[in-house]
């Protein structure tokens, strides 16, 4: 099989095929703390040398012992609570032993049998249907070190280096349900989950860097039955089209490989982005015997109410509750409302103009349209512009009273965004105030009706575009600053028709 | 309980142990002692008691997140056996 | 020339220290000429730190001219440490070929609690490899002789730092104590040998073998010495999360105390036919000097003590098992280079252990697989709270329990070379390991000419207890005069 073939994919069965995929995702999350999991190291990896934020505990070193970095409990519990997961009385750390060379001790610390949490939800829709995805558990381990391949290619080097930076970063790992159906909901299941990872700040999002991996079981079964079918891991899935090419080609490829009568291997595959194709990594015959047993040289965690509620005063508003919000309290339509609160912070900046005296309409217009295209143009979100949300509702209150026109307004976001500025007083220092004047407005569409004959002609034969050649004479005579509306109603009573 | 040269072959491989043929015999027999004398932990009645998890009877022992100085990577490569670019060096790892 | 202090106390060293008799110094080059004259034929030394001595001994008596009396009770006496202990940029090995040349980058917490006393380390000793073993023979070095009868065993793990003692070259060393490691070679040396409760000495910078079961302890020629190295070194550690926060008692306060009232228990199950009658009975003298002392003794009973060697061969193994992982040929050891990297694991770690660590890898390996974790691992944690609510129960009734250390006196080298023979040993030990309680051994006679040591165990943070009871009987016994035939070669006093 080369390429995946675009399947509908009916609510709940694969098309025409008699079977229904299911699907489990598995998330690892790397927390935003400032040190390491288990020692002092700092935990911001990315642009240091080479095991330059190492120590003998996170090396591994004889002699050494881990202690707890709280404020990752802390994180995986504010993670819990905002997956509505519950949180037991008990939990405890445990070893998962077995040898490479990016892991330092010969084991990972890790939670087995007993995690921090278990039993939560995540609810979001996939078009307009509603998907309830539980969350089999969330649990704090320590990440690894990273490994350079000579010549990249893991099977085909001859040597490796290893790097322990990364080593020891407190890693969260997020167990879904084999609850999802299809690629899509797959794909939108990584999309909320990040998102709530995000709003609540315990990790950056990044799927390209790495801080967030994403690891799916998918098997096949006719539609009707309860038992799973054989499971194959999918490894390798950077981005959230990964995620929905390599499903859909998975899911095709078993397909295949049934309906030829074939039986599928349990195996662990790997996705080829740039082959578009899944490939088996390892018979599980290999399989790993971890050897779990709870870590001696940590004592147990017993997180009582107070520590919980504690860390639940710490929990924002969640982005599906966000949502729903500026649905009903700012009459905002579905499709805005998701926009305006993608991320925390367009949220807060949407609210943060209308705290500022914009209208709801007009802001989320504005938020969602040019200062979006400008955001993206220029990768500065409108928060960290110059402009900033103060400046943004200036220019909008501007706009709202009718000191300045829209094509001004526009073109004052697109020329303030980055350095930022007054908009008022640029508006003032530069007379580009609006001219809504009827009798000195009314002066100039006569005098322009009066130059374009031609114009007036097409217009009062039927041709509706002829008015807005009209409209522009009318705009360029006034440096652009008319109010748009009132020359058109002007317009059209002068000429009629 | 006895162990088959297979068995032995396994756990040495699972340790990472790369025992002679003679050695595998060897520990076989020795580990079989070991295991039939260890048979004694049945005689003991443990129907009413929980596995010591841990000794000290402690809970909740934590650390505040503050990053510190690490020790540098000269330090952390000083005893590395193979170095190459600031990193540790191993052989084909070959998945 | 000064006099020669070999073979004295700590307390007497610092006495002489501080009433000008002799410089840190001094006592330095007595200790290492010591060791020079007798280690050719002991074999308790590794690494050897002449340098770095002086430099402390040197720094140290200023230390002493500044303070005075003020200046810590272990400023300036010469200290040895078991090679399981980490001390910066000196060779640590653990007595194995997989860690030979290894420099640690950091020094261990008890290790560093005695150099901000002041102490003067000589150098690493000797000890079976990883701390396995009951007879030093399981060094991949060499073995060590017992300064009572070279042909003969010192006993083990600890053996290099109790010889050192018994041989009058150091005053104190540190050892550590898994299973017995500490108590039983000091039974068989004839010195004093103690292993504080679980979580009391910080196990940061100790080479870990058992993580539930380690502790570091001195070994020392008298319980008052004992106190004060003890002193030095408990006490909660941030780095080690397994280390108490309870504070310490004043353990050398605590001496002066005296025994009269105390309930002595006799647990019968220690008095078993693999006890040998000499130590048998010196055993029974001893207890009863401490009844003649005022204290009231009965017979108990643990009765889950002979499940204890299982338990702990099993919980031990599962635990080092996982612990030597990382000795790997990766970042630090012996690496045997091969193209692939497993290989290089198979390879490194086949040389680089030997018999007894392989052995008890593999056993813990087996214990801790799939299909195996729950008959293996859980029933031995299920034992081990068993065995720790019989000295639970036991000590509702009495304060302390007296018995013996080891069930033998020291044997010769090669006598036991069944495994299981060896792990015999430390039968009268282990359960106190694996109650997490501490225990002492102090020397109460002899037996064929060897020494025997009696135990004293006390619940768990009752360290000042045991040490209490020790040193009561051991003031009544007068065992401390007795000196070890290579510390009388320096003309000890």
């Amino acid at each position: 099989m080369s390429t995946a073939t675009e399947r509908t994919q009916t609510p709940r069965g694969i098309e025409g095929s008699g079977y229904e995929a299911v699907i489990g995702l598995e998330v690892h999350a790397q927390l935003l703390t400032r040190s390491k999991m288990f020692c002092s190291c700092s935990a911001a990896y990315n642009d240091a040398a080479p095991n330059a934020n190492t120590c003998p505990v996170c090396l591994g070193l004889p002699g050494t012992l881990p202690v707890v970095n709280r404020e990752a409990i802390e994180n995986t519990v504010l993670t819990a609570l905002a997956l509505d997961c519950e949180i037991p009385p008990f939990t405890k750390f445990d070893r998962k032993n077995y040898f490479y060379p990016d892991l330092p001790k010969g084991y990972q610390i890790s939670q087995y049998d007993l995690p921090l949490s278990r039993n939560g939800l995540l609810a979001f829709t996939v078009g307009d249907r509603q998907v309830r995805c539980g969350i089999t558990r969330v649990h704090l381990e320590e990440d690894t070190g990273t490994l350079k391949h000579a010549g990249d290619l893991i099977h085909e080097a001859t040597s490796s280096l290893v790097d322990l930076n990364r080593a020891g970063v407190p890693l969260m790992e997020i167990v879904g349900e084999p609850d999802l159906r299809s690629p899509d909901e797959a794909r939108e299941y990584v999309v909320r989950l990040r998102q709530v990872l995000m709003y609540i700040g315990v990790n950056d999002g990044s799927m390209e860097k790495g801080s967030l991996r994403c690891d799916a079981n998918v098997s096949l079964r006719r539609e009707g039955d309860t038992e799973l079918g054989v499971k194959v891991e999918i490894k390798n899935m950077n981005s959230f089209r990964a995620v929905h090419r390599a499903l859909e080609y998975e899911i095709e490829r078993q397909l295949e490989v049934l309906r030829n009568g074939g039986t599928l291997v349990q195996e662990t595959r790997g996705w080829i982005e740039t082959e578009n194709r899944t490939v088996s990594q390892r018979s599980k015959e290999q399989a790993h015997d971890y050897r779990y047993f709870p870590e001696p040289d940590l004592p147990p965690l017993a997180l009582d109410g107070d520590f919980v509620e504690r860390v639940r005063t710490r929990l924002p508003e969640l982005p599906g509750a966000r949502q729903r919000r500026f649905e009903s309290q700012y009459g905002l339509t579905a499709y805005d409302a998701a926009l305006l609160t993608t991320t925390r912070e367009d949220a807060e900046a949407y609210e943060g103009l209308l705290a500022a005296g914009v209208p709801a309409k007009l802001a989320a217009n504005w938020q969602t349209g040019d200062v979006a295209r400008l955001a993206n143009a220029h990768h500065v979100p409108l928060q960290r512009s110059g402009l900033g949300v103060a400046g943004l509702a200036g220019l909008l209150r501007l706009l709202e009273s009718g000191a300045v026109n829209g094509p001004t307004a526009k073109a004052l976001l697109d020329e303030l965004y980055l350095p930022g500025g007054d908009p008022e007083a640029v508006v003032k220092e530069r007379g580009l105030g609006q001219v809504s004047d009827a009798a000195e407005l009314g002066r100039i569409v006569d005098e322009v009706v009066a130059a374009n004959p031609k114009a007036v002609e097409d217009f009062r034969g039927g041709k509706q575009q002829a008015l807005g050649a009209l409209v522009g004479q009318v705009m360029k005579a006034t440096q652009g600053r008319a109010d748009a509306k009132l020359v058109n109603s002007l317009l059209r009573e002068r000429i009629g028709g | 309980m006895t162990l088959s040269r297979d068995d032995v072959a396994h756990v040495a491989l699972l340790a990472r142990l790369g025992l002679s043929g003679d050695e595998m015999e060897h520990l076989g027999s020795e580990l079989d002692a070991i295991l039939r004398a260890i048979d004694k932990l049945n005689e003991v009645d443990t129907s009413a008691v929980a596995e010591t998890a841990q000794v000290g009877g402690l809970v909740n022992v934590w650390r505040e997140d503050e990053p510190s100085e690490s020790i540098g990577a000269d330090r952390a490569l000083a005893n590395a056996p193979d170095r190459e670019d600031g990193m540790f060096r191993v052989g084909a790892i070959q998945e | 020339m000064a006099e020669s202090y070999i073979g004295r106390t700590v307390a007497e060293m610092a006495a002489a220290l501080r009433g000008g008799r002799i410089t840190a110094v001094e006592l330095a080059g007595q200790a290492i000429a010591h060791r020079d004259r007798v280690d050719g034929r002991v074999g308790a030394f590794l690494a050897r730190t002449d340098a770095m001595a002086l430099e402390q001994a040197r720094a140290a008596d200023e230390r002493i001219a500044r303070e005075g009396e003020a200046a810590p009770a272990l400023c300036g006496i010469p200290v040895a440490l078991k090679d399981v202990l980490v001390l910066e940029g000196v060779e640590t090995t653990a007595s194995s070929q997989i860690l030979k040349g290894f420099l640690p980058p950091y020094t261990g917490t008890a290790v560093r609690r005695l150099l901000d006393q002041g102490a003067v380390v000589i150098g690493k000793t000797n000890c079976d490899e990883f701390a396995m073993g009951s007879s030093n023979e399981n060094s991949s070095f060499r073995p060590v002789g017992n300064p009572w009868d070279l042909e003969r065993v010192p006993g083990g793990s600890s053996g290099g730092s109790a010889a050192v003692v018994a041989a009058g070259v150091v005053p104190y060393s540190l050892g550590t104590d898994t299973g017995g490691s500490i108590r039983q070679p000091a039974s068989l040396t004839g010195v004093v040998g103690f292993k504080p409760t679980y979580g009391r000495v910080s196990r940061y910078g100790l080479i870990a073998f058992a993580s539930s079961l380690d502790q570091i302890g001195p070994f020392t020629r008298t319980v008052e010495d004992t106190a004060l190295v003890y002193q030095a070194i408990a006490g909660h550690d941030p780095l080690d999360s397994t280390s108490s926060p309870t504070a310490v008692e004043d353990p050398v306060e605590a001496l002066r105390s005296g025994v009269e009232g105390i309930r002595l228990g006799v647990p019968r199950e220690y008095f078993v036919e693999g006890v040998e009658p000499g130590v048998r009975a010196a055993v029974e003298t001893a207890i009863e000097t401490l009844r003649s002392l005022g204290a009231s003794v009965e017979e108990v009973s643990l009765p889950s003590t002979d499940a204890g060697l299982a338990t702990y061969y099993i919980i031990a193994p599962a635990e080092c098992s996982s612990n030597l992982a990382r000795f790997d040929g990766v970042r630090f050891g012996l690496r045997v280079e091969e193209p692939s990297l497993l290989q290089t694991y198979l390879r490194s770690r086949d040389a680089g252990f030997g018999p007894e660590v392989k052995r008890r890898i593999m056993l813990g390996t087996y214990a801790l697989s799939s299909g195996y974790y729950d008959a293996y691992y859980r029933k031995a944690q299920k034992v081990r709270t068993v065995i720790a609510e019989e000295f639970d129960r036991v000590f509702e009734r009495v304060d302390a329990l007296v018995c013996p250390t080891s069930p033998t006196v020291a044997f010769p080298q090669g006598a036991r070379s069944d495994p299981l023979a060896m792990y015999l040993c430390d039968v009268l030990t282990i359960p106190v390991n694996l109650a997490g309680l501490p225990g002492i051994s102090v020397p109460c006679g002899f037996s064929e000419g060897l020494p025997v040591g009696l135990q004293v165990i006390g619940p768990r943070f009752q360290d000042a207890r045991v040490l209490r009871v020790a040193h009561a009987y051991e003031q009544a016994a007068g065992f401390t005069a007795q000196r070890s035939p290579l510390a009388l070669e320096a003309g000890a006093a």
